[in-house]
């Protein structure tokens, strides 16, 4: 197990530098000096030097990058060129809406899935078993924002009991406006990944019901629930966890875009207004605290798995 | 309630994108009003002369939903292909490679995959000036090559192990007479059915990239950016936030069932399972 976690750290590590490398050199090909962003239209020659030199996009490419890298290692996201405002604290900010919103979507998911999932599985032949399956089919054919838009319409518009979008200024301060915003946001990014996680239930849960272990229980006596929780459970999670690692990244994912649908300030907008402003120190802070919370869910998953499952510890690594 | 049989999940699937395939080429040579034109009063509902309605601007909803079908099937198409060119010859190269390379390539790839793709395409596509459509396509095809050659890396290296493989080495066939004559056309099937979800995958990137305002400017106009500009007019005129989602989720199903049918059909041992 320690092997393997050592292992599994020196992976998590790589990625966080290849992570960093992508983000580099994208963000060299972006057309013109950065400098720019800083200056107005009419910038002299001395101007543009003194801002150059400002940022360091007049030293080579190697001390650039070497910079870079030491400055993330640090946590060092810099300034906003715009509000010059730190970046890591405007990304804390944010993430007081993007947080709850990806947990709370992705608990709701989890809250849908699992019950949907193994009913769809052991009622497979009713009608309701195969609706489900149907139902969470079509679901991964939905975009996340089409779906915030369609909620919008019917909940916000057409009956008014959520609102159709916004924040308080307050955040959390104001607790009852706040969780009002956050309900259909959350039901939208959950709806969508429950979809693809009914799926995956369904699958173990039909493993688990085609098994021999299943049948020897039954066999020995045991009742078909008690069978089922007794040995059923933690086979059938082994699958169905390593979903949820890459579900979680998913989710947060999905609500960087839900945030656009209800105009929540989370995220998702910081990184829209960064491009469309073109306030680089922004841009690469959002992507790198994003891509860092990725890597480390998918980390979380893996480790996750291995302890639900003896029979991976002995493994060095998949094929 | 009856499972649909394969054969009718590979029909439905076929001519939900044939309906795609027919209204985007229909849309080259005909059209039923100017997209750019205003040709009714603005934001009007569905009638006889406007199916779908029309927009703020006065112009014919259904007309740029017809667009739209052209502009996914080029995005779909056109991602795969970058995905499916970079994404094989990547998979194949490390399933010849040394162990050092083919391992070294792995991990690269499982770090890629790992990446959150939509935020790397929205950075992608600002890189590029001025949002194109060509910059979404590149941008999501680089996106799925890794999980390509993922995928042909291990497809490759499992029939790398079969018999003939060896037998025909000893014969004299030259590696790369190898990967034409027997590796692509061992792998190409499951390959295709990748492909089919990919498509689906990319044409849902594209239009969230659009709906983000990253997407192409008007009148190359997708699905995504319909939906954003009829989100600030659902109120009035719901049928501009409802037409191009359902063309959206139509063709995204269409080519799950393609690729579920194909599946099917190009694995026998899956044939009986429900």
């Amino acid at each position: 197990m320690l092997t393997y976690l050592l292992r599994r750290l020196v992976i998590l590590i790589l990625s966080l530098f290849l992570a960093a490398v992508v983000l580099f050199v994208l963000l060299r090909l972006l057309p013109g000096d950065p400098a720019n962003a800083l200056l107005g239209v009419g910038a002299t020659a001395e101007q543009i030097e003194a801002a150059r030199a400002q940022i360091g996009s007049d030293q080579p490419l190697i001390v650039q990058f070497g910079s870079f890298i030491g400055n993330l290692a640090r946590f060092d996201l810099g300034a906003s060129f715009v509000s010059r405002a730190g970046v890591l604290e405007e990304i804390g900010n944010r993430m007081s809406v993007t947080l709850p919103l990806t947990i709370i979507g992705f608990l709701l998911a989890i809250a849908i899935a699992l019950p949907l999932g193994i009913v769809a599985a052991v009622k497979s032949h009713r009608w309701y078993g195969a609706a489900i399956s149907i139902v969470s089919q079509l679901g991964i054919a939905i975009p996340v924002f089409w779906l915030g838009i369609l909620l919008v319409t019917v909940f916000a518009i057409n009956l008014r009991i959520f609102p159709s979008g916004g924040f308080p200024l307050k955040g959390w301060a104001n607790f009852g406006e706040a969780a009002t915003a956050m309900v259909l946001p959350a039901l939208t990014v959950a709806l969508v990944i429950a979809a693809s996680l009914i799926r995956y239930v369904r699958a173990a849960t039909l493993d688990v019901l085609g098994s021999d272990y299943i049948r020897t229980a039954r066999v020995l006596g045991a009742s078909f629930p008690e069978a089922l929780v007794r040995h059923g459970i933690r086979n059938g999670a082994v699958p169905v966890v390593s979903i949820l690692g890459i579900e979680l990244a998913t989710t947060f994912l999905g609500a960087v875009v839900v945030e656009k649908v209800y105009a929540l300030p989370g995220l998702g907008s910081m990184l829209l207004l960064a491009i469309q402003q073109r306030d680089y120190p922004n841009v690469q802070g959002v992507l790198f605290i994003s891509t860092l919370l990725v890597l480390l869910i998918g980390f979380a998953a893996d480790l996750l798995q291995r302890f639900i499952d003896p029979r991976l510890r002995g493994r060095r690594s998949e094929p | 309630m009856k499972r649909p049989t394969k054969r009718a999940t590979l029909t439905f699937g076929i001519i939900l994108v044939g309906l795609h395939v027919v209204v985007g080429l229909l849309s080259l040579v005909w059209l039923p009003y100017d997209p750019t034109g205003m040709t009714g009063g603005r934001l009007s509902p569905p009638s006889w002369e406007h199916w779908a309605g029309t927009d703020r601007l006065g112009r014919d909803f259904f007309t740029q939903v017809m667009i739209g079908s052209r502009i996914a099937l080029i995005v779909g198409t056109g991602a795969v292909l970058i995905g499916a060119i970079i994404g094989v010859t990547l998979g194949l190269l490390a399933a010849f490679a040394s162990k050092l390379l083919d391992d070294a390539l792995a991990a690269t790839l499982d770090i890629l995959i790992a990446f959150p793709t939509l935020l790397i395409a929205m950075l992608v596509v600002a890189a590029s000036d001025t949002a194109s459509l060509f910059s979404a396509i590149l941008a999501i095809g680089i996106a799925l090559s890794a999980i390509v050659a993922r995928l042909t890396r291990i497809l490759a290296k499992r029939v790398l192990l079969l018999d003939y493989i060896t037998a025909a080495r000893t014969s004299g066939a030259s590696w790369p007479a190898i990967v034409v004559e027997h590796i692509l056309p061992n792998i190409a099937p499951t390959l295709m059915v990748n492909f089919a979800l990919q498509f689906g995958l990319a044409v849902i990137a594209e239009a969230s990239l659009s709906y983000l305002g990253l997407g192409a400017p008007p009148p190359n106009a997708s699905w995504g950016r319909l939906l954003q500009e009829a989100q600030g007019t659902v109120y009035t005129a719901p049928i501009g936030a409802i037409a191009p989602g359902l063309a959206l989720v139509s063709l995204a199903i269409g080519v799950n069932r393609l690729a579920d049918g194909l599946r099917d059909r190009f694995d026998p041992s899956r044939r009986g399972r429900a």
